[in-house]
């Protein structure tokens, strides 16, 4: 389980950095990838309790590289450097925006996949 | 920092690797007989005072070659926390005990946020120090 973990977070990190790099825009790249991450996590957990795919696939693609591929600590670390600038409206706008469409997206997709089964 | 750099990117993907394996420990560690999810919690503390304490720490950027550094911030740290968990994990307990998963949301803000500025402050206070 281990291995199979190490390996979604080897693909799921560099990913993230590719993104980054070629965003080129603080913010955006993290805003971007704890969205798109959060709604493929939402199906791949659905896919798992419905046990249509097996425990090897989760730990590699949900707990490895869906949990690697998003970030916590770069998203609090961008929001207390806007802090930090005085940037009070934007910090706010960031991290409202990045908790509502994440976790509002992925409980649209999670209730879909729900119903239509 | 060029885009094709090889090197730079397995570096970042090594970290990944280590941070992921690391967040996946402390799920086991954690005993997971409560609701609430503490794992995560911690997981994402931790990072967040880690990477603002590195980030703000120029003496570690001069030390450590580029290859390194984001091996460390982006591929360890950014692969240790996550956020996707945190969303699932939210959506999960809202559908038990809604308190808590607002509650969830809240703590892991406020505190995380919290994390970042001690590690921060602590850089800052460790860099006047030194110079």
């Amino acid at each position: 389980m281990m291995v199979l973990v190490a390996i979604g977070g080897f693909f799921g990190a560099i990913l993230r950095f590719m993104i980054a790099l070629h965003i080129n825009k603080r913010l955006v790249g993290t805003w971007i990838v704890n969205i798109t991450g959060s709604v493929l996590l939402a199906y791949l957990f659905h896919l798992h309790q419905q046990e249509n795919i097996s425990d090897g696939i989760w730990a590699i693609a949900g707990i490895g590289f869906c949990g690697a591929f998003t970030t916590f600590s770069t998203f609090g670390n961008e929001t207390i450097m806007l802090i930090q600038e005085n940037k009070y409206k934007q910090a706010v706008r960031y991290v409202v925006s990045s908790l509502v469409i994440s976790i509002g997206s992925a409980a649209i997709v999670l209730h879909l996949l729900t119903s239509t089964n | 920092m060029k885009e094709g750099d090889w090197k730079t990117v397995l570096s970042v993907g090594a970290g990944g690797m280590l941070g992921a394996v690391g967040r996946y420990a402390v799920t086991i560690v954690i005993p997971a007989n409560t609701l609430f999810p503490y794992a995560t919690l911690l997981a994402n503390l931790v990072g967040c005072f880690f990477l603002s304490f590195i980030m703000h720490l120029p003496i570690i950027k001069k030390r450590l070659s580029p290859a390194v550094f984001v091996a460390l911030t982006v591929g360890l740290i950014g692969g240790f926390t996550t956020f996707s968990t945190l969303t699932i994990e939210a959506i999960s307990l809202w559908s038990v005990v809604p308190i808590l998963a607002i509650g969830y949301i809240v703590i892991s803000i406020i505190a995380g946020l919290s994390c970042c500025f001690l590690g921060l402050k602590l850089a800052s206070r460790l860099e006047r120090s030194s110079s």
